[in-house]
């Protein structure tokens, strides 16, 4: 292997591990705050990127229906449970926020959908079609289940990703689909030529990490989904509502999946259950940051992207192998470490 | 006399699959502490965590002549309800600036500057330590921020679980200062406190709880005098 | 129902399940089906061990089921050999291979356990289908089906028994485990690891011994999947079919013994359902089933978030709680002679401290507890009173200081080593099983008296023993005033018969020294009259007890000497009246007067 190859490498693991980051955070974030572990996440990224990539081609996804259909779902829950205090001003509130962001979405999508569409249009339409999803499975399966255990939860999950799967089979069907590059400049630097889309993916990876940086230490709502992390208790105490952190965490989660979805589309050819292994990336990122510290996710994305770029040059059989072999000494460490508070409840 | 702030009437509460706390009834006045005072397992927390709901709770509660029993916690809040309790239950890893601005949380979209200056003005100490992370603060450093996080969504009726828990004996006394002048700026306080004498000492009104039941209730004074009361919890004359 | 009922009810069962090939004109597709759920079963029977009782996830269940069918399509097909003895291999692969990864893995505590499982679980079926020895991805053909005597097992309504057969062994075999002294400890284990060593149970070794099994059961499965189909490929092995399993676990019930086959009838026969309906309604039913079938799991969640098997339950009538028969004989004598005597010392603190990052929680705590003694620890709240317990009991190492018992050191032993020098306590929050009968929560305490291991109580060959623990524990029951109450789950007793219940669990460990953390709070006044006069047999039979409690008359009365702790330090030390004066205590305890 010589120094071209190796940057290469390096360039590819790290884009990939960029991903990582990103889904490994959102599965921190919605752990801490709602003690879920989000297999559905996979679908989120799967979504994004089919739609992304079927949107460049002048279709219409039927994703927009999807998305109308479980917020509809939702919002009637939603009104079920504020049956007997029906007033005008929060009716109109609770569809609101149910539905603006999806009705609004599924507009647009009709109305602005077309083989010349902008791509930055169509992966905003993207990220639209696939936020809701997240409130809106939140409510449907997961709030009722509040009290629940985390394995009941968890299994819950999985069920929700089957569904999806299934979902997306049905409207995305089976074969492939790849979508053109946000960029398609390449970059020599030396012995190393970087893509465009590479650096799009740094950008956006770095842009959303900053962003989210500033929304959660920054805004008063940023803090209080942070504090519901942090003591879930306390967080009930002064009065942030457990349920409206859960649904956020879950809305940003799906926006942050469908976004790697959009930003892979172009590099990987995307099928409708391909979402599943690179989530599970992003969950072996996520748990090696022990599932609560963002930083620790971060650097762990990282090294999973590098362990994976590196096996798949040498024995591309054994990609997966190797990369979720090489936790188990690190998971072992770790738990070493935690066995004496694990008591402690 | 002024009108009862909080009222019970025979409260249940269960947790799991026992009953802790069996047809309790109370009320609470603004400008009053109310102490409730008993052993470790009298079921004291359980019936503060049920007030604020965050264990179901079974009987009539309403906090200004309003049935509370459905209301969220978040609801209890915003209508002027706060707990502070045993655990503290602080945002660890935030600072302290940022666990008290989360206090007014229910206020969001208000100033809230005045009422962080009227904490810090009341634990001077929290000023100093403004930008500290909450879970490098001394036990009563704490103790001082859980009341101020709770001060700071204007609360009517303050709920204190064990405030004197591990502090040392000049903290309780500034502590219980400090909840002596809310009351007297017109909060009601619950307190449950198994350091008797003090809670005693401070309040109006008391209860004795034992084995989920309250055995005996009037006022402070008269609780304190109480020969039984003496030999079971101030046993040591 | 009588008592007799639940084994006939059992066996009926059983018969029935087991002679269905008979009945005439049942469709030979059902039972390929109740085929498909007995091999699940299998799988999921042992994750209910796993994960329901023990609290371990894995996901990665379906490898071990391709490790079994992987050995004998290998041994078979390129060896030769004959099914039937290829199942003692298939059996002692997964087994071996589950060793080694369970001595990793089995460690892992929390999430770290799953994500483990995960890895393992995908890279097993990976790796099957990597080599050319194993296949490749088409995997192995052309396998022997099962014989006996002449007749090979081809139809589905022939191997249908033997699978049968299996999955009611190891029913039967896991609910022999649970219903034993091995049982008991990993019920106690998923409560709290700290209880668990206390008792002198092994956490380590528990778990990997429940893993074991499990994966012996999931290699069984895939053993029995290789002669039934006559044809392996890795797809059978991933890790989808390693949540499914899971999935079937959880659905049925996974704190259940039969929560497994529920499960995976539950989920089958829902596949099937589906498979046969939504061609009718729809052009796409392959994608249909899968959304279907994730929904209606999810709805079934939200109706049962305990699995399916507590709702079953309840259809039929609740049996006759199994009253295990008294010892024959008299009960096992106490070894209280040999502590009679003059006074000797037991237990010595010397110097112990120990901080929690900067703060000193005890700090320099010296005291000696002898034989036929009681002494009190009192101290306000948070004065680290339950500390000192958790660093004499060995749960909590000290940061200085000697702890020395019956002569020799401690301060740096396991808590299994000291229960079993001779030393028991409580906990000030209990820590019991809340879903068993306060008699099997008792005999928890005399774990270290026994010496049975799970094979025998798989085999039910240490009932003897079982029955003299039993004894035991009724008779420490009795003797705390928890007879009226016995059979009963702990779960549904007040707080503080749940601490009587602590009391009589130290006191089935036959203690020398016993760590009371208080005992009697929650008691009401005759209750704590008869504790005391417990407390006070238990110190005329010499043995020393070292007593926390915050109601002073009870301590008063009781105690033959006070140590008193204020932030950590001690404050005073002396006899009842001695302390009842003491100017420093009565303000360290009762607060500053104003």
């Amino acid at each position: 292997m010589d120094l071209t190859i190796f940057l290469f490498l390096l360039q590819d693991g790290l884009t990939n591990g960029a991903i990582y980051a990103l889904l490994g955070l959102a599965l921190v974030l919605v752990f801490s705050v709602t003690r879920v572990i989000l297999i559905p996440q996979g679908e989120f990224v799967a979504f994004g990127g089919l739609a992304f990539a079927l949107l460049s081609t002048g279709k219409v996804p039927s994703l927009i229906y999807v998305s109308l259909g479980t917020s509809l779902a939702a919002l009637a829950l939603d009104l079920w449970h504020l049956r007997g205090s029906w007033q005008g001003a929060s009716l109109m509130r609770a569809v609101a926020w149910r539905m603006a962001l999806p009705v609004i979405t599924a507009l647009a999508t009709l109305a602005l959908a077309g083989p010349h569409t902008l791509l930055l249009i169509n992966a905003l339409l993207a990220l639209g079609m696939v936020a809701p999803l997240g409130p809106g499975i939140y409510r449907i399966a997961f709030e009722p289940l509040a009290e629940a255990s985390v394995l009941t939860l968890l299994i819950t999950a999985v069920g929700v990703h089957l569904a999806l799967e299934g979902l997306g089979l049905l409207i995305f069907g089976a074969e492939g689909f790849r979508a053109p590059p946000l960029s398609s400049a390449q970059i020599a630097a030396g012995p190393l030529t970087i893509s465009g889309q590479s650096v799009a993916i740094f950008a956006v990876t770095a842009l959303v990490m900053l962003a989210l940086w500033q929304v959660f230490s920054r805004t008063l709502t940023g803090k209080a989904l942070r504090a519901t992390a942090i003591n879930r208790t306390g967080a009930r105490l002064v009065g942030i509502s457990a349920t409206r952190a859960g649904a956020q965490a879950f809305g940003i989660a799906a926006a942050i999946g469908a976004l790697s979805g959009v930003l892979i589309a172009p590099v990987t050819t995307l099928y409708y259950d391909t979402g599943f292994i690179i989530g599970l990336k992003g969950f072996v990122a996520a748990i090696l940051g022990a599932l609560t510290s963002f930083p620790l996710t971060v650097l762990a994305a990282g090294a999973v992207g590098l362990a994976e770029s590196l096996t798949a040059f040498f024995a591309s059989d054994f990609k997966d192998i190797v990369v979720f072999s090489l936790i188990l000494p690190v998971l072992l460490l770790r738990s070493l470490r935690h066995a004496r508070a694990e008591d402690e409840e | 006399m002024s009108e009862p702030i909080l009222t019970l009437q025979n409260a249940s509460v269960s947790y799991g699959a026992v009953e802790a706390v069996h047809g309790v009834s109370l009320s609470v006045r603004p400008g009053e502490i109310f102490t409730v005072i008993g052993a470790n397992g009298a079921g004291k927390t359980t019936l503060l965590n049920a007030i604020m709901g965050l264990l179901p709770l079974r009987g009539t509660a309403t906090f200004q002549g309003r049935a509370i029993n459905d209301l969220s916690i978040e609801q209890r809040v915003a209508a002027g309800m706060a707990l502070v309790a045993e655990s503290r239950e602080l945002f660890g890893a935030m600072s302290v600036l940022d666990n008290l601005r989360l206090g007014a949380w229910t206020r969001r979209g208000h100033a809230d500057g005045d009422d962080l200056e009227a904490v810090f003005a009341r634990f001077p100490r929290l000023k100093e330590r403004r930008d500290q992370r909450a879970d490098t603060m001394s036990g009563g450093e704490r103790q001082m921020l859980a009341i101020g996080r709770a001060l700071m969504s204007r609360p009517k009726l303050l709920m204190l679980d064990e405030p004197s828990l591990g502090l040392a004996p000049r903290i309780v006394s500034d502590i219980f200062k400090v909840i002596d002048t809310l009351r007297l700026q017109g909060t009601a306080v619950l307190l449950i406190e198994q350091n008797a004498r003090a809670a005693l000492a401070a309040a109006q009104h008391a209860a004795v709880m034992e084995l989920g039941n309250f055995t005996s209730q009037g006022p402070a004074a008269v609780i304190a005098a109480d020969p039984g009361i003496i030999s079971s919890y101030l046993g040591l004359h | 129902m009588t008592r007799l009922s639940n084994t006939t009810l059992a066996l009926t069962a059983a018969a029935v399940i087991l002679l269905a090939p008979l009945v005439p004109g049942v469709p030979a597709y059902l039972f390929d089906l109740f085929d498909n759920i007995g091999l699940a079963a299998l799988v999921a029977t042992g994750l209910v061990l796993l994960t329901g009782v023990g609290r371990l996830t894995s996901f990665g269940q379906a490898a071990f089921c391709g490790i079994g069918a992987y050995a004998t399509g290998l041994l078979t097909t390129k060896f030769g050999w004959s099914p039937w003895a290829t199942l003692p291999m298939a059996l002692v692969a997964s087994g071996l291979v589950s060793f080694v990864l369970g001595a990793f893995t089995a460690r892992l505590s929390g999430h770290f356990l799953p994500l483990g499982t995960i890895a393992w679980g995908l890279s097993l079926a990976l790796l099957l289908g990597s080599f050319a020895y194993t296949g490749a991805h088409s995997g192995i053909g052309a396998i022997p089906p099962l014989r006996i005597g002449t007749v090979a097992l081809l139809q589905p309504r022939q191997i249908y028994a033997v699978i049968w057969a299996c999955v009611l062994m190891a029913v039967g075999l896991c609910h022999n485990l649970l219903q034993s002294r091995f049982g008991r400890s990993v019920r106690l284990l998923r409560q709290s690891a700290m209880a668990a060593a206390a008792f002198g149970i092994h956490p380590a070794r528990v778990k990997l011994f429940i893993f074991v099994f499990a994966a012996m059961l999931a290699g069984l499965s895939g053993w029995l999947f290789a002669h039934d189909q006559r044809a392996i490929n890795p797809t059978s092995f991933g890790i989808d079919a390693g949540i499914r399993y899971l999935f079937m676990a959880v659905v049925g019930g996974g704190g259940y013994i039969w929560g497994g086959v529920a499960g995976a009838a539950f989920v089958l026969i829902l596949k099937d359902v589906l498979e046969q309906v939504l061609p009718l309604v729809s052009a796409n039913p392959t994608q249909i089933e899968e959304i279907c079938f994730g929904i209606i799991l999810v709805a079934l969640l939200q109706v049962a978030p305990d699995g399916l098997w507590p709702l079953l339950a309840r259809l039929r009538p609740a049996p006759a709680p199994e009253v295990p028969p008294l010892a024959p004989g008299p009960p096992p004598p106490l070894a209280a002679a040999t502590r009679s005597g003059a006074p000797v010392e037991m237990l010595r603190l010397v110097g112990l401290g120990r901080k929690f990052g900067g703060l000193s929680a005890v700090d320099n705590v010296d005291f000696a507890l002898r034989s036929g003694e009681i002494v009190g620890l009192i101290g306000p709240n948070g004065a680290g009173k339950s500390t000192t317990f958790n660093m004499i009991s060995g749960a909590l190492p000290p940061s200085s200081g000697e702890i020395w018992l019956k002569g020799q050191r401690i301060d740096r032993r396991k808590p299994q080593a000291i229960a079993g020098l001779g030393l028991a306590r409580t906990f000030q929050h209990v820590k019991l099983v809340p879903d068993m009968s306060v008699l099997e929560n008792v005999a928890l305490g005399g774990h270290l008296a026994g010496t049975a291991g799970p094979l025998h109580a798989m085999a039910r060959l240490e009932r003897r023993e079982e029955a003299a623990l039993l004894a035991e524990a009724r008779a420490q029951s009795l003797r705390v005033g928890l007879g009226g109450v016995i059979d009963k789950p702990v779960g549904t007793l007040a707080l503080g018969q749940q601490r009587l219940v602590e009391v009589a669990r130290a006191l089935c460990n036959n203690p020398d020294v016993l760590l009371l953390d208080e005992p009697a709070a929650g008691l009401r006044l005759f209750e704590k009259q008869a504790l005391a006069a417990l407390l006070r047999d238990l110190r005329a039979e010499g043995r020393a007890i070292l007593l926390v409690e915050h109601d002073m008359g009870f301590v008063m009365e009781l105690t033959d000497h006070i140590i008193v702790l204020e932030f950590g330090r001690k404050i005073a030390e002396g006899a009842p009246d001695v302390i009842r004066a003491s100017k420093d205590v009565i303000r360290a305890y009762l607060g500053a007067e104003a």
